[in-house]
């Protein structure tokens, strides 16, 4: 590097910040008015110096907002989920995991915030897409009012006092009344679900597995008459390309039948532990079972991509085998019982008559907080 | 109006970086939003990074003299957190369905877009930083950020006299400058 280089970085420097003696500064004014490559230094710098001060302000900014923020905690005037009242044992494991997530997102959480604005801002912005997302909203805010005075009539079995979470669709694995859902679904501490005739049932959350994004629940409601077999089976290994798949899930209080085919053998990014699918999906049907023509489970729909239309992805079923495989290693209480159906009795039946038998084995589910 | 002249000053402080206001702004602001949050599919960490973020967003409108709110803190708050989070969940493509307070709202498309048209100038200057390498890095940040001056930053670093860090600084900063430059023009 140039020395003469370093000599003019400085001037310039100097010059912005007005720390130039007057004979100097008309002196350094008059060469770049003669010189156009210094002029163009002194403009560039002008502008670095502005986005260096803006980020500097930031980066200050920022730090005083963490310390707030720990200040606060520490008086107690705010709350950030460290101190939860747990209810049971299985509450705590879930709580505790929710902590170790915690602190990789947090380490994440910086890292994300710039590279997703990053990503906006390179990515081309579809106007009409995000107009189109908050009219959906609208309308889901709409169904959440009917919803909740329904509900109320009714005699909800929500507790009093509590929230609503979240909502997904989950479906039974066996006939004790155990059901499985996405994890992400069940983000509360309680939950409730509903069959496809409205009726209401209490659940219990036993395990979270975050990092396949499966859940299991048990229906505890003396009220809930469990069926003497489960129609479908759920498949230990892969499906083929192109082969028709079809669900059924709960995006609105009635259950919504859909149908479509294995489009990849991997979902977003490569990410092997799912498959994707060509489905017309929507908020709600996380935790939906993606069935195969035979009538076998083959896997759990979770997440859809954003800009791309009926583009979706499923957990693959394998890894339910695998998730309680896991629970029993770990003595997880209350998972070793479930005992999954090996054979589908839906093989060769008309589609309508497959859906009417599954119907009752698929529910609405309500995650809320007390 | 007495509320409207607390917000003015609550402003003021924020728009000067005193404690006092971010800390009560902070405080009279994040439960609510933190609450929405949590019921719509986000974590705590969510609901930490979104506050912050909207907080980023006021305290750079507020630097602007022009700048006039045309309702309330909380209101203008709400409205910029739920936005980034109904934005962050498509990202992520998740799908539960989104709860609403029924929270007043007021239009934010313009401070959102200008917000992330920011976040982009920032990404890119802090990326600069990253690949600098040591000392440059910890040089530039200790006279830039920290405005410490050169005298106080040759000790820090064990250079002999003030000069000599005043040298080693331009050339860190001419690296700097050199790649920001490469990554600011291909966002132009």
């Amino acid at each position: 590097m140039n020395m003469d280089d370093i000599l003019l970085q400085e001037a310039i420097e100097r010059y912005l910040t007005n720390q130039m003696p007057e004979a100097e500064r008309a002196y350094f004014d008059q060469l770049r008015t003669k010189t156009p490559e210094i002029d163009q230094l002194v403009v560039e710098h002008a502008m670095f110096q502005h986005e260096m001060d803006f980020y500097a302000q930031r980066r200050n900014f920022t730090a005083q907002l963490h310390h707030a923020h720990a200040n606060l905690l520490q008086q107690g005037k705010i709350q950030d989920g460290t101190e939860v009242s747990t209810g049971g044992k299985l509450i705590q494991i879930f709580h505790k995991y929710k902590r170790v997530t915690a602190i990789a997102a947090a380490v994440g959480g910086f890292i994300a915030m710039v590279i997703s604005g990053l990503v906006v801002y390179f990515s081309p912005v579809n106007q009409n897409q995000l107009v189109q997302l908050s009219k959906d909203i609208e309308v889901i805010k709409r169904n959440q009012q009917y919803q909740g005075s329904l509900l109320n009539e009714v005699k909800s079995k929500i507790p009093q006092n509590a929230k609503l979470i979240s909502g997904g669709t989950g479906f039974l694995l066996d006939t004790h009344g155990y059901l499985l859902t996405n994890a992400h679904v069940l983000k509360g501490s309680g939950a409730i679900v509903i069959n496809s005739k409205g009726e209401e049932f209490n659940a219990d959350i036993l395990h979270i597995d975050n990092l396949r994004d499966l859940a299991v629940l048990k229906i505890n409601d003396s009220e809930y008459n469990a069926p003497r077999a489960l129609p479908y089976s759920i498949r230990k290994s892969k499906i083929e390309l192109g082969e028709e798949i079809f669900t059924l899930g709960y995006p609105r209080n009635d259950v919504v039948y859909g149908e479509g085919y294995l489009s990849s053998r991997s979902g977003f990014n490569n990410d092997t532990l799912t498959y994707q699918l060509q489905i017309s999906a929507n908020p709600g049907n996380s935790g939906g079972p993606v069935f195969n023509g035979q009538g076998e489970i083959v896997g759990v729909l979770s997440t859809r991509q954003a800009q791309t239309e009926g583009v979706a992805f499923a957990v693959k079923s394998g890894y339910i085998y695998t998730m309680l495989a896991d629970t029993k290693a770990e003595n997880i209480s209350g998972m070793e019982k479930i005992k999954l159906n090996q054979k589908s009795s839906l093989r060769g039946v008309e589609r309508k008559n497959q859906i009417t038998r599954i119907e009752n084995c698929v529910f609405f589910v309500k995650a809320y907080s007390k | 109006m007495k509320g409207d002249i607390n917000e003015q000053a609550l402003l003021k402080g924020l728009a000067s970086n005193e404690t006092k206001a971010i800390e009560t702004l902070y405080k009279d602001n994040f439960g609510m939003v933190q609450t929405y949050i949590l019921q719509n599919n986000g974590s705590y960490d969510d609901a930490r990074d979104i506050f912050q973020e909207a907080m980023i967003a006021l305290y750079e409108k507020a630097q602007s003299d022009s700048f006039v709110l045309t309702c309330q803190i909380k209101t203008y708050v709400y409205s910029i957190c739920r936005r980034l989070w109904l934005k962050r969940l498509q990202q992520l493509g998740r799908y539960s369905q989104p709860v609403d307070n029924l929270e007043e709202t007021v239009g934010v498309e313009e401070e959102i877009e200008d917000h992330e048209k920011r976040n982009a100038a920032f990404a890119i200057m802090d990326r600069a930083m990253g690949s600098l390498g040591e000392p440059c890095k910890s040089l530039l940040e200790g006279y830039y950020i920290q405005k410490k001056d050169m005298q106080q930053l040759a000790e820090m670093f064990g250079y002999t006299n003030a000069d000599n860090a005043k040298n080693q600084k331009y050339k860190c900063l001419m690296r700097l400058k050199k790649l920001f430059f490469s990554q600011y023009n291909i966002g132009e």
